[in-house]
């Protein structure tokens, strides 16, 4: 199941593409500034066009098969969005054209600011964020300027759940903060007393995700917003898990003052491969006019107009850029990932509001499912009611030396992408499972099915699941020799 | 439509096999008075409604099929190869996830580990990363590299004012937590060599861009003179690049960098109004343990075959947490692997033919245009396919004249970033514009045919009054 | 079977240092490799640098966990490990002999006296185990 290397189906001479010939005056190049060498490959499109397609199918993904991976909304990808992407008035616009010449652009953003933030209860939206990460930074950021714009220069602490992510610790040092890490309770929510006891005026605030990373609604969570706020903290929500509460609560209305949100987990834009995603952060009045711009205004034009808007109100509206008063900055070049943004935005158009409540609510109801067929099966470290997903662990009493690893790898023989492992770290040989909507009974049924009888083999046969994966592409790799000798590129 | 395949059926199912009556009961922990709030938004429309919506919406734009475009400052119109849509559309690859499952994933790591390569091909260095978010995140990567390489002690950066003017705020932004001193922006753009003084032992690392942002190319011998200054004092030479400009002109291995990252959009990318674009970025062999980003490398599985992992995982969020250089997660793969297969396509030859196309065009603009009366060149220095153009007149003016009259989109004000520069145009040219384009542009700009639509204006806004 | 070298100390954070004269050689302990796991990695200071007691003076890095390194006594650096670059696995292997991290002139000879002896540190570490570590 070997494709070789591009570097290695390529023949000096072979030509890819044809470009035509120069169609002006040549003028001499700078001897000087010239390279010698430039090793690309070179291949013929027949060639080229193998190679990758025979790749492609090395791969799995939302199109071949199940990802119940916690935390990372794996739901299916709707192909409109595709078309609607690929629209060449969409494609072939600049960034930097006359606002005039990219009216259509400007409302698409315009109504997805809308509505985020209408789903969330925020004041306003930027899009500008190209990732999650990226929008939890520029939360961060947001937070410490807003404590200096108020002269409070004592918040040096940013307070962090010991199961989050690790985008939160790493985006808070990038701003220049402390973590401070508060403990989870015996239920999985943050433990309220450990947490008042760091609320004091050094803490600049708390990064929390709800639902969290076990897939719990916190219990107490207007009480935490109460004691962060009280002690002049803000709270930030990593919105990652947004995917179980749509139309049933609105992440502003708990307390939160700013929030990331994931168009590639929540609102079904493909994940690429790795990306490109989109972190849009939405934030109330306070911190509103601290957010990364340029973001979208409109403003009302009385002109008259010979085209017809269906679909909008009847006033004209003028879209352009604007610069929130207080703005932290600009977090990337240009203003967003607006090709991820067209995704999403259809997406919402499909659903609307009942459509989106829908999902959250199937996504609760699948993860609930899955959960009752597994639970007697796996250990279980937080039996209540779980959200979008849940975590079990993957050390079964009578197979001490089975890992969760070899569980995940063993899954793969039965057609599964693995569920999240090793995360959050609060869990010993933690599996992470998301089901999300999108996926049919019979799917989970299977998945359960699968995993019940790989809890027998690791009693039975657990050698069958420390030699997996045996029907994949490739058997399992070894990681210590990648990182200890690297071979990172093929031309050395 | 919201894609959810359960029947009624299937949900009475489940629930009675979980244990309760309703889905409400499995909201228990939501606060009550809060529960349920209602969302104003438009009620959903059908595939079918929604497509046509879309459709009009992108109508409402002025695309580039249908006008001739001058414009470039770090977005770029450039030729996206058919194989590049077909390869990236395949949902193998765009609906897979990140390839942490190596084994199922050996499509997405392939392909990223060559293009890895072909990165290091291209700017001369040792080891690249799977991709930053942009050109710009990516420079903002490289500072924070570049401190942490000095272990925290060097506090300085020097900036070029000839870096993308967005790039340098992305630096600001980024670093406003850090207590670091930026110098260098106040300076002349044209005039690198004056960054040498502001190197010291302070310095963490000097940034230039190059080709620079009014397009001239820096003179190697002269780029190699300050990464030998920054590296007497101990600091780290970050080059910012184009990477088409790589198929022709030096790699920046050969003057001394130490770092090179820039945008890859032009590689295979579409405008797609901003984004999603690629930021690329390598580095030298020493440093790839504080490179920030995933990072795929070869190894073999338990049978000796050769396969490819994510690897050097200690560097990233999810293992070192607070301590790690770097929050970047997601990155910008399917454009990754777009760049990898434009470049494949485009080959050893065809990459230096499109910069050889974008050179003969630019500098064929530019002869054309200077020669009208009132036009000059900013500079003769060598430049590669954009331009500064001093105007007679300001540069939004001519620009709405351009489009309004001639459905041209003009270049890019330069006035709006550098005080000396008013009435400057930045005008791009690549292998997109015809001749016919260009020659469209000198016409348009030619002094009959621009004063006269004045006259004709004014004696508009005569008869309307 | 985990090993406890008798001819050295230890910091509860599971480092070693031995005593040579008046310079010192520290690393990690047997234990300390176990838990870790293959090393691929270790980030080694630069000679000449100086440290306090219980400052991070390296990072040992396996494939699934990054892990500091805290200086068992104040001192400067004379010379550090470099056979540990091409062979990390080395901390794996011998982590009281060529495992070694750094070799230091400690400013603080008293400091060893307050370090665990290798019973102690024994203990500590069934304790840690137990408490399921």
């Amino acid at each position: 199941m070997r494709e070789p290397l591009i570097y290695e189906i390529s023949s000096p001479g072979r030509v890819g593409v044809n470009l035509p010939e120069c169609d002006v005056p040549v003028t001499p190049l700078p001897k000087e500034y010239l390279r010698e060498d430039l090793p690309l490959p070179e291949v013929s499109e027949v060639d080229l066009v193998r190679h990758y397609v025979r790749l492609s199918q090395l791969n799995y993904a939302v199109d071949t098969g199940f990802y119940p991976l916690g935390s990372c909304t794996m739901k299916y990808n709707p192909k409109v969005n595709e078309e609607v992407a690929k629209l060449p008035g969409f494609v072939h616009t600049h960034p930097y054209q006359p606002p005039d010449t990219v009216q259509g652009n400007l409302f698409l953003m315009y109504q997805l600011q809308e509505f985020l933030k209408e789903i969330s209860g925020f004041a306003s939206v930027s899009l500008q964020p190209a990732a999650g990460a990226h929008g939890e930074l520029t939360g961060v950021l947001m937070i410490r300027a807003y404590h200096e714009s108020r002269g409070d220069h004592k918040r040096t602490r940013m307070l962090i759940p010991d199961s989050a992510h690790g985008t939160n610790p790493a985006s808070t040092t990038m701003a220049g903060y402390e973590t401070v890490k508060i403990p989870s309770d015996a239920r999985g929510n943050v433990d309220l007393e450990e947490l008042r006891a760091h609320c004091d005026d050094t803490v600049a605030g708390l990064m929390l995700t709800n639902p969290n990373t076990l897939g719990l609604f916190d219990e107490h969570v207007q009480e935490i917003a109460r004691l962060i706020h009280e002690c002049g903290g803000l709270l930030y929500g990593d919105g990652a898990n947004l995917n179980a509460i749509m139309g049933i609560v609105k992440p502003a209305a708990l307390g939160f003052d700013v929030m990331h949100f994931n168009l590639h987990k929540t609102f079904s834009t493909p994940h690429g491969g790795g990306g490109p995603g989109a972190g849009p952060v939405g934030a109330n009045e306070v911190l509103a006019p601290f957010l990364p711009g340029p973001i979208v205004v409109k403003e009302r034009v009385e002109e008259e107009s010979d085209s017809d808007e269906e679909w909008e109100e009847e006033e004209m509206y003028y879209y352009h850029w604007q610069m929130p008063p207080s703005s932290i900055g600009r977090l990337k070049a240009f203003y967003g990932n607006f090709g991820v943004c067209i995704k999403a935005y259809t997406y919402i158009r499909m659903l609307g509001a009942a459509g989106l409540r829908e999902a959250s609510e199937n996504a609760v109801l699948n993860a609930n499912y899955l959960l009752s067929r597994l639970k007697g099966v796996y250990p279980l470290p937080y039996d209540r009611t779980c959200m979008h997903e849940f975590v079990l662990s993957g050390r079964l009493p009578d197979a001490p030396d089975v890992h969760t690893i070899d569980i995940a790898k063993r899954l793969m023989d039965f057609g599964f992408h693995p569920p999240t492992i090793y995360f959050p770290l609060i869990v010993p040989e933690a599996l992470m499972i998301e089901p999300t909507e999108t996926e049919s009974k019979e799917t989970l049924d299977a998945f359960a099915d699968a995993l019940i009888q790989i809890a027998q083999e690791a009693k039975t046969n657990p050698e069958l699941l420390h030699s997996a994966p045996h029907l994949a592409p490739v058997a399992r790799l070894d990681e210590v020799l990648a990182a200890r000798q690297p071979v990172l590129q093929c031309l050395k | 439509m919201s894609y959810i395949p359960n029947t009624d059926a299937d949900r009475a199912a489940m629930l009675q096999a979980i244990g309760v009556k309703n889905i409400d009961e499995l909201f228990r922990d939501v606060p009550e008075a809060l529960r349920y709030p209602e969302l104003k938004l438009p009620p959903p429309v059908s595939e079918m409604e929604v497509l046509r919506e879309l459709r009009e919406i992108s109508e409402y734009n002025v695309d580039l099929e249908h006008a001739p475009c001058f414009l470039g400052a770090g977005a770029y119109r450039h030729f996206v190869p058919s194989v590049v849509g077909h390869v990236i559309g395949r949902s193998e690859f765009y609906t897979a996830y990140t390839p942490y499952q190596p084994e199922i994933s050996q499509g997405t790591l392939q392909s990223i580990f060559e293009y890895q390569s072909m990165i290091c091909a291209l700017t001369g260095m040792d080891v690249a990363n799977a991709s930053h978010y942009d050109g710009a995140t990516a420079l903002a990567e490289a500072v924070l590299m570049a401190v942490s390489v000095s272990r925290g002690k060097r506090r300085k950066v020097v900036l070029s004012a000839g870096v993308h003017p967005e790039y340098r705020a992305v630096v600001h932004t980024y670093t406003q937590g850090m207590a670091l001193t930026i110098v260098g922006e106040g300076a002349d753009p044209l005039a690198t060599e004056v960054l040498a003084d502001m190197i010291d032992a302070d310095t963490a690392c000097v940034i230039v861009q190059n080709p620079n942002f009014l397009g001239y190319l820096e003179d190697p011998a002269a780029l190699r003179a300050l990464a030998d200054v920054a590296h007497s004092k101990g600091a780290l030479f970050v080059v910012s690049t184009d990477p088409i400009s790589l198929g022709l002109f030096s790699s920046p291995a050969d003057y001394g960098a130490d770092i090179v990252c820039g945008e890859g959009q032009a590689l295979g990318g579409g405008l797609n109004f901003g984004g999603p674009y690629l930021g690329f970025f390598a580095c030298k062999q020493q440093y790839v343990h504080k490179m920030a980003g995933r990072i795929v490398g070869q190894t073999v599985d338990r049978h000796g075959q050769r396969g490819f992992v994510l690897t050097l995982s200690a560097r990233e969020q999810h293992i070192r947490r607070e301590k790690a250089t770097s929050n970047i997660c997601s990155n910008e793969a399917l454009m990754a692997l777009a760049a990898a297969v434009y470049l494949a396509a485009m080959g050893k030859t065809g990459l230096r033919k499109v910069a050889e196309l974008c050179y003969h065009k630019a500098h064929y603009a530019a002869q054309r245009l200077s020669a009208l009366p009132g036009y000059q060149l900013l500079s003769q220095k060598p430049f590669f396919k954009e331009f500064a153009l001093r105007c007679p007149r300001p540069v939004d003016e001519i620009n709405e004249y351009l489009l309004d009259e001639w459905g041209i989109i003009g270049g890019y004000d330069l006035g709006k970033d550098y005080a000396g520069l008013a009435n400057t145009m930045l005008i791009c040219v690549t292998e997109m514009n015809t001749k016919e384009e260009i020659d469209l542009l000198v016409e348009a700009l030619a002094p009959d045919y621009f004063s006269r639509a004045d006259e004709e204006g004014a004696s508009d806004m005569e008869e309307a009054a | 079977m985990v090993e406890y070298a008798k001819d050295r100390r230890y910091l509860p954070t599971h480092e070693w240092v031995k005593l040579e004269g008046e310079e010192a050689i520290a690393g990690i302990s047997d234990y300390a490799q176990h838990e870790l796991s293959d090393v691929v990695y270790v980030e080694l200071p630069e000679v000449g640098e100086t440290f306090a007691q219980n400052e991070v003076f390296a990072t040992v890095e396996s494939v699934k966990a990054a892990s500091d390194v805290y200086m068992p006594m104040s001192g400067e650096i004379l010379a550090v490990n470099e056979e540990l670059e091409d062979s990390p696995q080395l901390v794996n292997e011998d982590p009281f002999g060529r495992g070694w991290f750094i070799r230091f002139r400690p400013s603080k000879p008293e400091e060893y006296d307050s370090l665990l002896d290798a019973e102690a540190y024994e203990r500590r570490c069934r304790e840690e185990a137990e408490k399921g570590g």
